[in-house]
């Protein structure tokens, strides 16, 4: 591979990227490319189905000259899936099933889009995808351009899209201390969670004198409700090649890893793909674009366990060990895996570095907070209507998220907080919406950045409840191999389920507060030092909900043994839809008369309270 | 080489024999290696241990502590279809509990245990995220989703082999 055959490429397939990118429709002969979804949300219904039938269509009508059609990585809308994309229309239909296929390509040929399919919002149809309240207000770095790539020509849409230019600059024309400059001067920070500065960790293991050094990617997304990491493989795995290649030039690397999750088959396969291609176009491998650089790129699958995704544990499975953490120091850029100066960082911090490298550190420095810089990738879910990935530039604020992109909270239910930063995060109550949202000001409301999951609760959540839960993860996910963690977390949980079974005392919360201070300052790794920020963030903002556990009463209605469900003679009108939705039958009655529930058998769940149209369930 | 009884089909054992042939010495492919023999029997049968043992060149005790810390990896013999019910919370609450006792009630087990041809198990989880769909189970992996007890059988009836 050289420059003139990286340009060749990028010539033969502008057309079709423009196509999709810039609508430009003079340089093909089709008429129309339809996109399928094929992130793991949308495969998960099926839209491997829509993306067949859409083909056999096309085939069967003799239309395979007029209309492409292709898959591509997740767009990021996955609560409406399956989605296509209809180019150059910049048509978006959502939850598409394969029995809409031939009317969408019927309605296609007649000039027609289908107002049932294509998304609604406030009484508003929208007939560009660009125009979604959704995807306006994104600004795409990490994620830029994978709409536009199509999965089964992954390779040539990414060349076609300046990718591996960032990569043929640096070999060409920088030297290791201008990349590393580059990158520090463009405030990148670490997206896996604790913000350290990727240029001075790249800097730090440059300066180490060794022979060979190596380059990690953590793609070990463990959250729960996080999934940019994965999306961002599937849907544009060359960003992630690139870039560790870069890094592996500036900090003098031959030799790079991906550790990916057990839990992420599909991102492994495309990402196996694509740097078996990589290696085919001589892009990996030895003496990239004729120069001295060589670089090999393999993955490591991990086995399921959360801890790996801590650096120091992440290596030890690499070796071939229990993936325990060690003290720090030393840290990776001296002492990493197998003993060698080591780079670890994560999927959407390398997915920047190519960005960066073509547009200067300027471009990137100038969005986001003073000390935050660039765009965060969130992965929102929850009580909230538009749950998906968005991509904003720091310093956005809680509310502008959730109400703006998101469209609000489902029911007209009311925002009571927002949970970032998975189990190691904090709950931030909905008074501080307003807050633009960077690194320092998260840790200032008692959160962190964490990964960028952010689930959104309402007014019916239980914070102890979801203390509770998030102690639970840290306690299953424990490695065991300190004290502080695997005991003290677990007397926490204790603590915790005494105060959601109602018997909790003011002692207890003492003891509780006492307890999470000490595991936070005494654990050996992130895991440990963190688990206990779901219980102090949520005793900090929301103690009065404790109390009131204490005392009896929860009023999200959660926590069954404070709570009892019971129908209101006055109200009910004897229509039987609590009857007909009970799951265990604990509804009794006959229809015209009023309804009774059998505190006995009720298993409190809450779905008759959730079908009455006549507020006759009384919670209490 | 080897006079203890079987522990998989020919074609398993084969396949483990030759993954053991490539790897002989080289103790840091001892997680590709598990993860392989996994994918061969479906779980890593005890004698196998013994075997990987000898070859990498690592104590038995080591491969044990690797396999145990790891979630994905499993000492038993697995079912040929494992049925996965979310019991999270959206799935809950749109009654995942009685989508559960009606595959139970099919199958005549209790969450865990296996039917007896070994053809089924049920097991359950806390969430797959896939809410929007809700309730969700999984059969190997394929996700169903928005099911109606009315739907099992017919669900369950299409794995017929």
């Amino acid at each position: 591979m050289d420059f003139k055959k990286l340009q060749e490429i990028k010539e033969k397939y502008k057309a079709e990227v423009e196509f999709r990118k810039s609508l430009d429709t003079s340089g093909v002969d089709y008429k129309f490319d339809i996109l399928v979804c094929g992130g793991a949300g949308c495969q998960s219904c099926k839209s491997n189905s829509v993306q067949e039938e859409l083909e056999k269509i096309v085939k069967k009508k003799k239309l395979s000259k007029v209309i492409k059609v292709h898959g591509v990585g997740c767009l990021g809308l996955c609560v409406k899936g399956p989605i296509i994309i209809i180019y150059p229309n910049d048509a978006l239909y959502e939850k598409v099933s394969p029995n809409d296929c031939e009317e969408i390509i019927s309605s296609l040929m007649q000039g027609k889009l289908i107002e049932r399919l294509l998304p609604h919002e406030n009484g508003k149809v929208y007939e560009r995808m660009r125009e979604l309240p959704f995807c306006k207000k994104q600004k795409y770095i990490a994620r830029n351009n994978a709409e536009f790539m199509s999965l089964e020509n992954i390779m040539n849409d990414y060349i076609a899209l300046d990718g591996y230019l960032a990569l043929y600059k640096v070999l060409t024309s920088m030297s290791q201390d201008d990349v590393i400059k580059e990158i520090t001067d463009s405030g990148l920070r670490g997206r896996g969670g604790a913000g350290f500065s990727t240029g001075k960790k790249w800097q730090l293991t440059k300066v180490v004198d060794a022979k060979d050094k190596i380059v990690i990617c953590n793609a070990d997304e463990g959250d729960p409700g996080a999934f940019m990491d994965r999306s961002i493989i599937e849907g544009n795995p060359h960003s992630i090649i690139e870039a560790m290649e870069i890094c592996g030039y500036a900090i003098g690397a031959s030799q790079g890893y991906v550790y990916l999750r057990a839990e992420y088959p599909l991102a492994g396969e495309r990402l196996q793909m694509a740097i078996d291609e990589a290696y085919k176009y001589g892009l990996l491998g030895k003496n990239i674009f004729g120069t001295n650089f060589s670089f090999d790129l393999e993955i490591k699958h991990g086995a399921g366990a959360f801890v790996c995704g801590e650096e120091t544990a992440l290596m030890r499975s690499i070796e071939g060990n229990r993936g325990e953490p060690n003290l720090k120091p030393p840290y990776p850029a001296n002492k990493g895996l197998y003993g060698k100066p080591t780079v670890i960082n994560n999927v959407e911090t390398f997915a920047n570095i190519a960005q960066i490298i073509n547009n200067g550190a300027k471009f990137y420095n100038s969005i986001g907070t003073e000390t935050s810089k660039g765009t965060k990738v969130f992965a929102i879910t929850g009580k909230i209507n538009n749950s998906g990935l968005i991509e904003l530039p720091m310093g956005t604020t809680i509310n502008e998220i959730i109400y703006d992109i998101g469209g609000g909270i489902p029911n007209n239910k009311k925002f009571k907080a927002v949970q970032m930063g998975g189990p190691s995060g904090g709950c931030i109550p909905a008074k501080y919406g307003d807050v633009p949202i960077d690194y320092e000001s998260l840790k200032e409301y008692g959160s962190m950045m964490g990964s960028g999951g952010m689930i959104v609760m309402d007014e019916d959540t239980c914070m102890v409840n979801i203390a509770r839960f998030f102690l639970e993860f840290s306690v299953d996910e424990s490695c065991g191999k300190c004290t502080p963690c695997r005991i003290g977390n677990k007397r926490m949980l204790e603590i915790l389920e005494k105060i959601c079974d109602g018997k909790g005392t003011m002692k207890d919360l003492d003891e509780l507060e006492k307890l999470a201070h000490y595991v936070s300052e005494n654990s050996l790794c992130g895991l440990g030092q963190c688990s206990p920020n779901p219980v102090l963030s949520t005793l900090r903002h929301f103690k009065d909900e404790y109390i009131e556990h204490i005392n009896g009463h929860c009023r999200g209605g959660v926590c069954k043994n404070l709570t009892k469900y019971e129908i209101d003679k006055e109200k009910c009108v004897g229509c039987s839809m609590c009857f007909h939705n009970c799951p265990v039958r604990a509804i009794s009655g006959e229809v015209g008369k009023k309804f009774h529930i059998d505190p006995n058998i009720c298993i409190k769940c809450g779905k008759c309270y959730e079908v009455c149209r006549f507020h006759a369930v009384k919670r209490s | 080489m080897c006079n203890c009884d079987k522990f998989g089909t020919d074609e398993q054992e084969k396949s483990f024999f030759d993954l053991l042939k490539k790897n002989k010495n080289k103790n840091g492919n001892i997680m590709p290696v598990l993860q392989k023999t996994q994918e061969i029997f479906g779980y890593i049968p005890e004698v196998c241990i013994k075997h990987v043992s000898k070859t990498l060149n690592l104590p038995e005790s080591k491969i044990y502590g690797i396999i145990t810390f790891y979630s994905q990896f499993s000492l038993t013999p697995k079912a040929k279809y494992n049925i996965n019910v979310c019991l999270g919370t959206a799935c809950f609450v749109l009654g995942a509990q009685t989508v559960l006792d009606k595959v139970l009630d099919k199958l005549k087990v209790r969450v865990g245990q296996m039917t007896e041809d070994g053809k089924w198990i049920v097991t359950t989880c806390r969430c797959l995220g896939c809410c929007g769909l809700a309730p969700v189970l999984t059969i190997n992996g394929e996700v169903y989703g928005n099911v109606k007890i009315s739907d099992i059988d017919r669900i369950l009836d299409s794995y017929k082999d």
